[in-house]
């Protein structure tokens, strides 16, 4: 079973995003995603400044099996993004949820976050997934 | 000899199995009014004998004449072992295999080409090869957007001193990719692309500046100056090279300060034969940063379960059969059979010999504009340092001299008029190393009686 954090909101194409005390929102994979991705080797994430809108595909990430895109659940910039993936993208694999993260966004809208699914939508979601 | 594996009887059964009465039905859903008719105007199929004499008598007609015309692809000697090895049952195939449980012997050959062509440009990674030197280039262009991700531009500068049919296909085939691309005049006197053609593009965003070395007209540019110049103006640089230069040019990954991002080229004049030009041979050199936007199959080196070396594609998930629609280009194959080729042939000839052949080649172009040059009538276009190729420019049309030299059994160069209008009657010739002197001499002597003849003015 992968492990679906209770605090953090889903999309259903395996991403996470957390709302941050100074209202950006980080994003990265969920441990899901990473256990069916395999072993990562790169991930190519968006430069700083850009800006995204939700659902577009605005990061990838590249295991020995496969490469896939990341989609942004909010609209807004880019206002990081995580570095130290360039030198270890194994840090996907061992801690999706922390030293993993990929991006981290302003949103225009704040409200926006909260239409997304919460841990229980996203587990259902899984669970829809795998029957 | 049938090719296809299917049997009558396969393709009955596996029809029934899916209830289709015929292979036409497979094709239902294309309407009638777009499918292809049977060919018009196509004779029927000969036999191998009927084409093999069809074929000889039309070669005959071409004779033999004497060569010195380059414009692109080379003409020079090819050891007699290069293709004997070539052709070996091992290596002669159409298809290139890749598995890498059953075709370790290919896949280290590429590996070995790699490694070559790495070592020969200077730079940190080469791909398996690409179709052409052109499509190399155009592969390239498209490759720098994506690399330089800062960029938002998509405008590539291209030197109007590179050659003209490469500017044609970077256009139709990367043109209707949203590149944009402007031409960097060349100078006058020298035939090389200057610095100062650059300011004015100062402070805009271009992604790439390409460079050809030497350039279409053999002229050698100031690769140093105009790579530092791009790369703190914030551009990639590509450079275009002839990889025989190589052995005696400084290769791209040392010019400037930090060198070139991306190195390609025509791998023809490694022991391919001319040929009506083609099938010849692209290939394409990177850094290390920017190989996951290489087109293009890549091999390494790794170890197998028992942890002996082998050889196996790698970096696959760049490509089309794994990221589809958004793979880093649908160019998935390489030359194979012309590769093989040009690793034995670097292998055979080694760094001395290449060197030799680049410089020879050099001197025989010297002796060849110096003996043409005397006649009165030929100039040289550029003053510049060149390497085995030269723009003359002729007191008349081209044309004309061009096809009394040919009914002299002589080539005599490339007419570069319609492609450079402005420059009066432009000729490019080539002296390789496989021009001797008295091949020198009989080409001046032609071309010396036919410009005092009335009648070719």
């Amino acid at each position: 079973m992968s492990n679906v954090p209770a605090d953090l909101r889903y999309l259903k194409s395996h991403e996470w995003a957390r709302l941050e005390a100074d209202g950006t929102v980080t994003v990265g994979i969920s441990d899901h995603a990473q256990q069916a991705l395999g072993d990562l080797v790169f991930a190519e994430v968006p430069e700083a400044g850009r800006r995204v809108t939700a659902g577009e595909a605005c990061a990838v990430v590249e295991s020995v099996k496969a490469a896939s895109d990341v989609y942004s659940p909010v609209s807004g910039e880019v206002v990081a993004a995580n570095a130290d993936l360039g030198g270890q993208p194994e840090l996907i694999n061992q801690d999706p949820y922390g030293a993993g993260w990929l991006m981290r966004i302003r949103p225009d809208d704040k409200a926006h976050f909260s239409t997304l699914l919460d841990a229980k939508a996203y587990e259902a979601a899984l669970a829809a997934e795998t029957h | 000899m049938p090719f296809i594996p299917h049997t009558a009887d396969d393709i009955r059964d596996m029809l029934a199995a899916i209830g289709a009465p015929g292979i036409d039905a497979l094709f239902d859903e294309i309407p009638a009014n777009l499918r292809s008719r049977a060919l018009d105007g196509i004779p029927p199929a000969a036999s191998e004998m009927e084409i093999g004499r069809l074929m000889t008598e039309r070669a005959a007609r071409d004779g033999r004449r004497l060569n010195f015309i380059g414009a692109g692809a080379y003409e020079h000697h090819v050891p007699a072992a290069v293709w004997a090895i070539v052709t070996r049952g091992e290596f002669y195939s159409a298809y290139t295999p890749y598995q890498a449980e059953a075709s370790q012997g290919t896949l280290q050959l590429l590996y070995e080409y790699q490694s070559m062509m790495a070592s020969l440009t200077g730079m940190e990674a080469s791909n398996a090869s690409l179709y052409d030197g052109a499509t190399a280039l155009a592969e390239a262009c498209l490759m720098a957007v994506r690399a330089h991700r800062k960029s938002k531009s998509a405008r590539v500068l291209l030197p109007a001193a590179l050659n003209p049919t490469y500017r044609d296909v970077v256009h139709a085939v990367a043109g209707n990719q949203n590149l944009a691309f402007e031409l960097l005049p060349y100078d006058a006197k020298g035939g090389h692309t200057t610095v100062a053609s650059l300011e004015k593009y100062r402070g805009q965003d271009i992604t790439a500046l390409v460079i050809q070395q030497p350039n279409f007209f053999g002229t050698l540019e100031d690769v140093d100056a105009l790579t530092d110049w791009a790369h703190a103006a914030g551009m990639l640089v590509i450079a275009v090279v002839n990889p025989v230069s190589l052995a005696t040019l400084k290769p791209p990954g040392q010019w400037g300060t930090k060198g070139v991002d991306i190195v390609c080229g025509e791998g023809q004049p490694l022991g391919v034969p001319l040929s009506s030009g083609g099938p010849y041979f692209g290939f394409m050199t990177t850094r290390m940063e920017h190989i996951r936007q290489m087109p293009g199959r890549i091999v390494g080196r790794t170890v197998d379960l028992d942890g002996k070396p082998g050889f196996t594609l790698t970096l696959q998930a760049r490509e089309q059969h794994i990221r589809r629609s958004k793979a880093t280009s649908n160019i998935c194959t390489n030359q194979g059979l012309l590769v093989t080729a040009a690793t034995i042939y670097m292998s055979l000839v080694g760094a001395r010999g290449l060197a030799q052949v680049a410089a020879t080649s050099m001197e025989r172009t010297a002796q060849l504009v110096a003996a043409l040059t005397r006649i009165p009538g030929v100039r040289l276009a550029f003053d510049r340092p060149r390497f085995h190729e030269a723009l003359l420019l002729l007191d008349r049309p081209v044309r004309g001299v061009l096809q009394a030299l040919a009914d002299r059994g002589i080539v005599g160069g490339f007419d570069a008029s319609a492609d450079y209008p402005s420059l009066d009657n432009g000729l490019l010739v080539c002296a390789t190393e496989t021009r001797t002197l008295e091949d020198i001499e009989a080409y001046a002597q032609a071309l010396g009686e036919i410009m005092t003849s009335a009648a070719a003015a």
